[in-house]
């Protein structure tokens, strides 16, 4: 399939006055999310933080064409998203490999969809063969090609879901907190090799996380979400060189933004700890 | 909390729980492991023991042969059920409408459980209905059908069928609403149809469940077999089990039972390999 190539200088996606109701909450129940305005430029790495409730995941499924909004437009390459659709790949938290096929089996199992199969060339043929090898390579999974889901760790079933939504060269990749259920040190290698796929593959990748480093590291523009209602609190522009390495967030503009929206995080979220209670709770019980 | 409290705590439990595996519980820890051989050993105890303890009752001359037949005579009887009764063809005959009871079960319960779970509109169609007659007990049928079907071969299969065929809707039914949804949300974000949705991932994501459902309602199924062959029927092991009651042959009703128990074994366990190699994915060691 022929990638659509939108003309120069139009977003690659667009959302206005965007809102979202779910149909059966109780009435006065806040909107999932209300006037939500994002413009998303071609090739751009944008990340979506925010307490939970703040209606991020809602906004990236209504992207991906699983959730329908119900006031405002959502505009991708130019058209009205209606429903989902392979130039929007996306990317789950978990379980979403097939655990009957292998890992080759997993990448390519676009390729044996109808929307795939239609007017296809032997040469297509190869060059999908092509791409599912190029991809395993990115991924680094070359060695398990023939393995089962099942035989991988949470990591690699993690490359094996990314190298699956890239096989058939979407538009803009949704991510969905893809790295929310791995331990802290796989989390940060996968984070240089989305970043890496990025580079390679030139693919506009919206990400969903809660975790404000993640947000920070991975995007070029941070979108921070509050709850009730489900809105956009601010937009920040990531004042990082392009090119991002691990020893970064350390640095002073890293840790200045992290603290900002950390503080924004927590008085959105309306919980609060009283720590004084607290000491004074513990004082009590070691006394008896 | 005071400041010292984790660091106490960290050093006495943490490197003993460590070391503590030898003195612990062994097998006899709440969900435990087995070697392969210690479950072997103890599947074979639960096997041999109530033998033994039937053999010791029986030769202990407390009970009456006529109420409780030794293992020797029930084995005995089987073998001139065997040579000289029958016993083949009894069995085969049995084991037909089994087969065929399920098989048309089976056969008509895959696609619409499938569409129940798929399909909402399906779903309030059909589960409320099924789950009306599931209630209705399937014996209470047997007049009903020997009045349609009289004592042929089909009203055998037709109460197999009444028996296990609504259960199964059900719980294929349940097994396709369990498939993940990132699997199908997954297949919808790569360009999938409907149609491919249902068939190249809910069936396939299912059918691993479904074959288990499958082996569960093998069971009934000869539950019911039983009870249509004591009321309608001229042959079979359920048949030969109620005649043998009317002669007080106890010997021949055990070795029934016994028959029956040993043919559901091993079709349960036919089940279980066809599991093992349909789905290699669903049982590796990790």
């Amino acid at each position: 399939m022929l990638p659509i190539v939108p003309h120069s200088g139009a977003p690659k996606a667009e959302v206005r006055r965007l809102g979202k109701v779910f149909s059966g909450v109780a009435p006065g129940t806040p909107a999932a999310l209300q006037d939500i305005d994002l413009s998303i430029e071609d090739n751009e790495f944008i990340t979506l933080v925010g307490a939970s409730g703040c209606g991020k995941s809602t906004l990236l499924r209504i992207l991906a064409g699983l959730e329908h909004h119900t006031s405002g437009e959502v505009i991708c390459n130019g058209r009205a998203i209606a429903g989902p659709g392979a130039e929007r790949a996306m990317v789950f938290q978990h379980y979403s490999l097939y655990p009957w096929l292998t890992v080759m089996e997993n990448i390519k199992f676009s390729r044996t969809l109808k929307v795939n199969r239609e007017n296809l060339s032997s040469s297509d043929v190869e060059a999908a063969s092509g791409r599912a090898d190029a991809l395993l390579n990115l991924i680094g999974l070359a060695k398990v090609a023939k393995s089962y889901p099942s035989q991988l760790s949470g990591g690699m079933q993690q490359r094996v879901a990314i190298a699956r939504a890239l096989m058939g060269r979407p538009q803009i990749l949704l991510m969905d907190e893809p790295f929310g259920a791995l331990d802290a040190q796989t989390r940060e290698v996968m984070h240089d090799l989305i970043l890496h796929i990025h580079r390679i593959e030139k693919t506009t990748i919206v990400f969903v996380t809660h975790d404000v480093d993640e947000a920070i590291y991975l995007g070029q523009r941070v979108v921070l979400m509050e709850p009730r209602p489900g809105r956009i609190h601010s937009i920040y522009p990531v004042p990082l060189p392009a090119r991002r390495q691990q020893d970064m967030k350390h640095s002073a503009p890293f840790r200045e933004l992290k603290a900002e929206i950390l503080e924004r995080i927590r008085v959105s979220s309306g919980i609060t700890t009283d720590l004084d209670l607290l000491d004074q709770i513990s004082q009590q019980g070691e006394a008896v | 909390m005071s400041a010292k409290a984790p660091p106490v705590r960290s050093s006495s439990v943490g490197p003993a729980q460590a070391s503590a595996s030898p003195p612990g519980p062994g097998i006899w820890a709440i969900a435990g492991r087995l070697s392969r051989t210690q479950y072997w050993a103890f599947a074979t105890l639960g096997l041999v023991l109530p033998f033994v303890a039937w053999a010791a009752l029986s030769a202990s001359g407390w009970i009456d042969p006529v109420f409780m037949p030794g293992p020797v005579a029930v084995f005995n009887r089987l073998a001139t059920w065997l040579i000289e009764d029958g016993l083949v063809v009894d069995t085969g005959i049995s084991v037909y409408r089994v087969l065929a009871g399920f098989a048309l079960s089976a056969a008509l319960a895959l696609p619409i459980g499938l569409l129940i779970g798929a399909f909402r509109p399906v779903e309030a169609l059909l589960e409320p209905l099924t789950d009306f007659i599931r209630y209705m007990p399937a014996v209470a049928f047997i007049p009903l059908v020997m009045l349609w079907f009289g004592i042929e071969e089909s009203a055998k299969i037709a109460i197999i069928f009444i028996g296990t065929f609504f259960q199964m809707v059900l719980m294929v039914a349940e097994n396709v609403r369990l498939v993940p949804t990132a699997q199908i949300e997954a297949a919808q974000t790569m360009g999938a149809t409907r149609e491919e949705i249902l068939r190249l991932v809910m069936l396939q994501s299912a059918k691993p469940a479904i074959l288990d459902t499958l082996r569960i309602t093998m069971g009934w199924a000869w539950t019911y077999l039983v009870v249509a062959e004591l009321v309608a029927s001229n042959s079979g092991l359920g048949y030969a089990i109620l005649k043998a009651q009317r002669f007080l042959k106890t010997d021949t009703i055990f070795g029934g039972i016994i028959l029956i128990g040993v043919i559901g074994l091993l079709m349960d366990q036919a089940f279980r390999w066809l599991h093992r190699r349909s789905f290699p994915y669903m049982h590796f060691k990790r």
